[in-house]
């Protein structure tokens, strides 16, 4: 060690200063990785409770538009309308704000660690949705943009009711491009989740092995089951099978 | 006789000597001991114990490897396991029986005061490593488990699957990073000793070359320790890792260093059977096999069926029938020429003829798959890895190959080779395993030396030298040295002949393997010490490396090391031929008992022979020290 | 059988390299790979032409020296083997090999097909030892390692260093390396005073130089020893457990 020549270590933290734990956690690869698989894991339960609410959708009539009002006056009366609900955004907008700037900086990290062959890889066990995460988390990030412009704030949606959630849904997924677009961007999160939902329990230390094989099929009856549900909302309207 | 071999045995009865001799020896305050440079070379089990050891102590160590990591060292590949006198299975062992195993097992060619050592300190040894998180084998109480090994009735072999040399070696390399982070050991990697320099008759330190920039560079010390390993390699095919060499412990002899029982060399009996002419090493299969695996040859000459159509009646269990008290576990050197002999005879199995079956059915039948499983899976894998057969169907082919030199650097009871301050270590020295080396004390002795022996004894030789500074670098023998390196260097790499190294080294392993290996006779050593000579000249003009000298070169690298072999391969020669018994590894056809077993001679050749350098061209000086026997008593050694 | 080779050679360090193409005629099934390495260097250098500098050295699969990318696949085509001991059975005639080195940031090329791994020792000097004073050790069974445990530890204490997982990591991560060196010594009952210590700073070290873990499993499969990704998961518990947890507290249930 001492007579050879070394590759040279990244710049260390310069400043001897003491920083709050988690701020010194979120430093380290490791500390941003608990943080990917935590704002992920905030992420799944939105995304379910997400697809649960929508599929109000097929019980008819105003169930849809009585359950977003209901998220509304979560809270009431303790907290004003919408407090909590507004809490909730200000959640989700963190986790995903740390899980893209995580991911971002252990990107750079690997970028610079890794030097590529010039011949082709032979991966083995490294597949589509491990070597992807990166870009369907880019497609899954545009999507929500596109998502809440035409469901949310209206914007790219041309008949945009404020509350008449199922008007809104049912006009938007009328529209062919969009349809596809919304089927695309969840297959993407499909694959996205599929892998996120078991490196989540090898990031957080969630190893036992009496469970260990269910982490796979839980990623797989995961992501299945958003994609499925998520899915047949464009799908069955785009085809009529579900109306105004 | 030139030499004053005193072997500074220490007085009192065997069980106490070391204890007295501990007692009686200098100590170097803690304050004191940051003052004191020493080198240690070689990062294997003895060498990484002693580099950690010493920093630990508080001495300036400087660590000496050629590979990139001291993890690497050969001691990694040892598979069975390691002995310890602890008694845990109560059958009867002791340090005791431990020592007079030893010294039997090395047909009584051993010093008795350090095998008795080493018996003691075996059970150190065990505590320290466990201590150190090595992750021995366990019952399912949670002690440690221990199993039998050849040459013993008791068993004391404690291991970590087939890899208890790796884990050992891994526990010292840890204690020594642990130091190389404290800064009290600096590690060099990828740096080879090529001389060893002696001012006034003590040592003063060492040149090295960088092996990835060529740059040769002088370091003084006040002791050295050479902790290298062994010379198996001169038989080109042997068990030892490629890069093995003897160039360290040569350097030393050459000035001054007397070199003990050059010839003893060990076969291991169980190892894969060449397969081609391209084989570049032999692979060993843990002795251990032997406890579960029987060893047989068809009774037929030139049986051509497979093994699983020949009945039971026809297969020849050669070594239980020979030796029925022993078995399958008869000790190394016995098992080895025993399959030499069943080959020799036409017997031999395999495409090549040159093989005996280790079978594990019975095992198999009696224990059931699992439990072999568990005991050598892998070594079971490497096995089909290597031949692409499966052993729990046919049963493996194996054959004797070289596998351990008991000779090396004479030492004297302190590990002080004849140049003062200058200590060997491990399987470097000639001290405890006498004409053979039983199963599993390989690592026992490169612990001990390591750990135990070497930090004791360096501080009673640097006690005295408070004083005085080591010699600087800039001395003109320094100067010299690394002239002469240099000069070395330059003449390989301008030879331009039309032969590559390993052309002559396979060639010179031939040599050794046909007229100095299992098998020995005035006629094959004469044959030897005749053609050696010439295929040195040759290579000396005839070799071709291309390259410089200035950059990382294998090629340059290893011509040196062969350069060295030619030399050692000579005197090996020589000892085997004036050493006229058999004893050990060492076979003598022209004396041998009627039924074909080792005889020794007690009354000629009771001694250690340490063979004197005296210059290119002279004949070495042949100078005895003798051993006594107080306590085992001299018998022909009986296994039956 | 003929084979062709291509060979990636560079000079030194600094230098520029480049794949080399060589025809290797007349090998035998039973050859190892790096026998197919010896024979070609042979003709190499009986052509006046530089040999291929490669690592090795035990060539049993234990020292961890060799290590080469063979075919896009670190230590070749073969599970749960080191290079040294691929055999050319593996192969078939008429078929092109491509080899290369390893290569990581943190193993930079220092001819050929040798890289440096030192930064292996560095991660190891930061804490993947248990402090035992030589001669200060208790005797060795007033220690119970219950087996499932001791087996567990052996597991991960097989790991050769070869460098094989960063090889073969998309990110060049050294997770497999470190988390078996820690869960060898964090798993045995004589590691758990420096535990946390330990996990610290090993993986402070290994973060200086390696890339993050995005669980693709490739170390696992690359792995002569066949390293199970298990212990990766144990080390993300244990750098979780060393920040958050009241280490005067831990030795309590």
């Amino acid at each position: 060690m001492a007579t050879t020549t070394r590759p040279a270590a990244a710049e260390l933290a310069t400043t001897k200063r003491k920083r709050p734990w988690f701020i010194e956690l979120y430093g380290t690869a490791l500390g941003k990785k608990y943080v990917m698989a935590i704002t992920g894991i905030i992420g799944m339960l939105f995304i379910v409770g997400h697809m649960v609410g929508n599929l109000k959708l097929y019980l008819g009539g105003d169930h849809l538009d009585v359950y977003g009002e209901w998220l509304r006056t979560i809270g009431e009366p303790a907290l004003p309308r919408t407090v909590f609900l507004w809490l909730l955004r200000g959640l989700l907008i963190t986790a995903v704000v740390l899980h893209i700037h995580a991911a971002w900086s252990l990107t750079r990290l690997n970028h610079r660690a890794d030097i590529k062959y010039t011949n082709r890889r032979d991966f083995i066990a490294a597949n589509f949705a491990s070597r992807t995460m990166r870009w369907t988390g880019i497609l899954v990030g545009l999507f929500i943009v596109f998502h809440l412009a035409d469901l949310t704030w209206g914007a790219a949606n041309g008949d945009f009711i404020r509350g008449a959630v199922r008007h809104n849904m049912v006009h938007s997924f009328r529209r062919p491009p969009v349809a596809i677009t919304y089927v695309v961007a969840n297959v993407a999160l499909g694959i996205h989740l599929w892998h996120g939902a078991w490196s989540l329990f090898q990031s957080m230390g969630w190893n036992n092995p009496r469970f260990n094989q269910w982490r796979s099929w839980f990623a797989w009856a995961f992501a299945g089951a958003i994609v499925l549900g998520n899915i047949s909302f464009p799908i069955l309207i785009v085809t009529h099978a579900v109306t105004y | 006789m030139t030499l004053n071999l005193d072997s500074k045995i220490p007085d009192g009865p065997i069980a106490d000597k070391w204890d007295n001799q501990k007692f009686g020896m200098k100590l170097v305050a803690p304050h004191n001991r940051r003052r004191f440079d020493v080198i240690v070379v070689g990062s294997g089990l003895a060498g990484a114990a002693a580099a950690a050891t010493l920093g630990e102590l508080g001495y300036n160590v400087r660590c000496f490897t050629y590979h990139d990591s001291p993890r690497r060292a050969h001691s990694i590949a040892a598979q069975g396991g390691i002995n310890a006198a602890k008694n845990y299975k109560g059958d009867g062992d002791s340090v005791e029986r431990l020592f007079y195993d030893t010294v039997k097992g090395g047909d009584f060619r051993a010093r008795e005061a350090n095998v008795h050592r080493l018996a003691e300190l075996s059970v150190d040894i065990i505590d320290q490593c466990a201590a150190q998180g090595v992750p021995f084998a366990r019952e399912y109480s949670g002690l440690l488990d221990t199993r039998s090994f050849g040459g013993t009735q008791v068993s004391r072999t404690f291991y970590a699957r087939g890899q208890t040399g790796q884990q050992l070696l891994l526990g010292a390399y840890q204690s020594l990073m642990h130091q190389v982070d404290a800064g009290t050991v600096e590690l060099h990697d990828r740096t080879e000793l090529l001389d060893v320099v002696v001012v006034d008759g003590e040592v003063a330190g060492i040149v090295t070359r960088h092996l990835h920039t060529g740059a040769v560079q002088s370091w003084s010390a006040h002791a050295v320790v050479l902790a290298t390993g062994g010379y198996s390699n001169v038989f080109f095919l042997s068990t030892n890792a490629k890069h093995s060499n003897a160039s360290a412990i040569w350097r030393a002899y050459r000035k001054g260093a007397a070199f003990g029982n050059p010839c003893f060399t060990q076969i291991h009996p169980t190892c894969i059977p060449a397969s081609d002419d391209f084989q570049s090493k032999l692979t060993l299969m843990s002795e251990s096999l032997r406890n579960d695996g029987r060893i047989w040859v068809p009774t037929e000459f030139d049986d051509k069926r497979s093994p699983d159509q020949i009945p039971a009646e026809e297969r020849d269990y050669y070594l239980e029938r020979r030796y029925p008290a022993f078995g399958n576990l008869v000790p190394r050197d016995v098992a080895s020429r025993a399959a030499k002999a069943e080959v020799d005879r036409g017997r031999g199995v395999g495409e090549l003829k040159n093989g005996v079956y280790l079978d594990f059915s019975d095992a198999i039948a009696r224990l059931g798959r699992d439990v072999i499983e568990e005991r050598y899976g892998n070594l079971i894998e490497m096995y089909e890895r290597i031949t692409d057969e499966d052993p729990y169907k046919v049963p493996m082919r194996i054959y004797p190959a070289v596998h351990y030199t008991m000779g090396g650097l004479w030492v004297d009871y302190n590990l002080q080779t004849t140049i003062p301050g200058l200590f060997a270590g491990g399987e470097a020295n000639f001290s405890d395993h006498g004409a053979n080396r039983l199963g599993a004390s390989a690592l026992m002795q490169g612990l001990a030396d390591g750990y135990f022996v070497l930090p004791a004894t360096l501080a009673n030789y640097l006690a005295d030298r408070l004083s005085r500074p080591p010699v600087p670098t800039d001395h003109p023998a320094f100067a010299e040295a690394e002239a002469a390196v240099r000069d070395r260097t330059k003449q390989l790499l301008s030879t331009g002949g039309t032969r590559t190294v390993d052309w002559f080294h396979r060639e010179l392993g031939k040599i050794m393997w046909d007229n100095c290996g299992m098998a020995r006779s005035t006629e094959t050593l004469t044959k030897a010490l005749s053609e050696i000579p010439a295929l040195r000249s040759e290579f000396e003009k005839d070799v071709r490396i291309l390259g410089d000298g200035d950059s990382l070169n294998q090629s340059l690298e290893k011509a040196g090391r062969v350069a060295d072999f030619f030399e050692l391969a000579e005197l090996m020669c020589i000892d085997a031929l004036h050493r006229e018994e058999s004893c050990g590894g060492h076979f003598r056809v022209e004396h041998q008992t009627p039924e074909g077993e080792a005889e020794r001679d007690d009354e000629n050749f009771s001694y250690v022979a340490a063979w004197e350098f005296t210059g290119d061209g002279n004949a070495p000086a042949l100078n005895k020290e003798p051993l006594e026997f107080e306590y085992v008593h001299l018998a022909q050694r009986s296994y039956k | 059988m003929d084979l062709t080779l291509k060979v990636w050679r560079q000079a030194g360090p600094g230098t520029e390299g480049r794949i080399e193409t060589y025809d290797v005629p007349g090998i035998s099934e039973e050859m190892s790979f790096l026998e197919m390495l010896d024979v070609l260097n042979d003709r190499l250098i009986v052509e006046g032409r530089e040999p291929i500098a490669f690592e090795h050295d035990c060539r049993e699969g234990i020292c961890g020296s060799c290590g080469m990318m063979i075919n896009g696949q670190a230590h070749g085509p073969q599970k749960g083997t080191a290079t040294c001991q691929l055999h050319m059975r593996k192969f078939s005639d008429g078929d092109t090999i491509v080899v290369e080195p390893w290569r990581a940031t943190a193993f930079p090329i220092v001819k050929d097909l040798v890289v440096n791994r030192s930064t292996f020792d560095e991660i190891i000097a930061a804490g993947g030892y248990i402090s035992v004073t030589t001669g200060a050790a208790q005797e060795a069974n007033l220690t119970l390692v219950p087996k499932a445990v001791a087996d567990t530890a052996m597991d991960a204490a097989q790991c050769i260093g070869c460098g094989a997982c960063v090889a073969a990591c998309p990110n060049s991560a050294a997770q497999l390396f470190t988390s078996a060196k820690l869960a060898h010594l964090n798993l045995l009952p004589q590691g758990q005073p420096e535990r946390w210590d330990r996990t610290v700073r090993m993986v402070g070290v290994m973060e200086q130089y390696f890339g993050s873990c995005t669980n693709h499993g490739e170390c696992h499969e690359a792995c002569p020893k066949e390293i199970s990704l298990d212990f990766i998961a144990y080390m993300n518990r244990d750098y979780r457990k060393a920040i958050v947890k009241n280490r005067s507290l831990i030795a309590q249930p």
